[in-house]
């Protein structure tokens, strides 16, 4: 049995899903709110790994490389809002942090 | 002589082995109780991503993954979890009430996605497999080939990315407490010499010598 461009998109669509139920789960805990993106964005860059690979154009690693990068700045400016978050209201729950809600 | 579809089988099971993992271990990522072993299951789930990647023959990106997400992003998701004086039993309330609707989304959401996928539009037909790269073939200097031609443009915006990012970082976090002791750039750019230096005129005389 080969391997197809199917097994890895399906493996993709997977992860994205739980990455999505995690969210919807765990939506009081910016912490893990914040992994299950690092977790969608991961199955976006399997898709166009799977791609590049069987469509033997390597323009899919360059925009992985690219994501890769916004992620890896996305990731460290969300901590810090979370560290300044907690050192003004002691916590990082989502329910706490209604200043801005009508 | 070896069997024909010998290195297909290999590659399949090296799959399933690793896509399993990553299902199981991205699956513990979102409902494990403790955010510390939510982490580390993401580490995990990111090595198994890296192997899966390795196996589409994509080396490079594989390796940073391991290097980037695993060694900077992830080693700064468990020091702020760990510097965090959580309440987890707080955090965890509405887990049970919010499920069965995170389940339906997500059902909803991977019947949608496997419904195109699995569809005639993403099945390449039989035959147009790639052939595997030789052994000497750089993925790394084929990347690297690509980035600093064609796409520079994007590279360097990236570069400008990472560097607001640095600074937002920095910036967001640094608090200065009253007690710190710190320079003022503006105040010393604008010494002058009459602030600093005085010159003080003495008598010269010969007796002195």
């Amino acid at each position: 049995m080969m391997l197809t461009l199917s097994h890895y998109l399906i493996l993709a669509a997977v992860l994205f899903s739980i990455s999505i139920a995690g969210i919807v789960i765990n939506r009081k805990n910016i912490i893990i709110l914040l992994m299950s993106i690092e977790l969608m964005l991961l199955s976006v860059n399997l898709n166009f790994i799977a791609f590049s690979h069987y469509l033997d154009d390597l323009a899919g690693q360059v925009f992985v490389f690219f994501i890769l990068t916004v992620a890896a700045a996305e990731a460290a400016i969300g901590l810090a809002i979370l560290v300044v978050l907690f050192r003004n209201k002691r916590s990082i729950n989502v329910e706490d942090i209604k200043e801005l809600k009508w | 002589m070896r069997a024909i579809g010998e290195p297909a089988m290999i590659e399949t099971v090296i799959f399933y082995v690793f896509a399993v993992l990553t299902v199981v271990s991205a699956t513990s990522v979102v409902t494990v109780r403790n955010p510390v072993h939510a982490a580390l299951f993401l580490v995990l789930t990111f090595f198994t991503s890296a192997a899966i990647w390795m196996l589409l023959e994509a080396e490079f990106l594989a390796i940073s993954l391991v290097l980037v997400y695993v060694g900077a992003v992830m080693v700064l998701f468990i020091f702020v979890v760990m510097m965090l004086d959580i309440n987890i039993a707080r955090l965890r309330e509405g887990f049970v009430r919010y499920l069965p609707l995170g389940l339906l989304v997500a059902g909803i959401m991977l019947a949608m996605m496997l419904s195109i996928v699995t569809s005639d539009t993403f099945v390449l037909e039989a035959g147009s497999e790639p052939t595997p790269k030789p052994a000497d073939f750089s993925n790394t200097k084929a990347l690297g080939g690509l980035l600093y031609t064609h796409y520079v443009f994007a590279f360097e915006i990236a570069a400008v990315i990472l560097l607001v990012a640095i600074i937002a970082a920095i910036s967001l976090t640094m608090r200065k407490r009253a007690r710190t002791k710190y320079q003022n750039p503006s105040s010393q750019i604008q010494v002058r010499k009459a602030d600093r230096l005085r010159i003080v005129k003495m008598p010269a005389s010969e007796d002195r010598r």
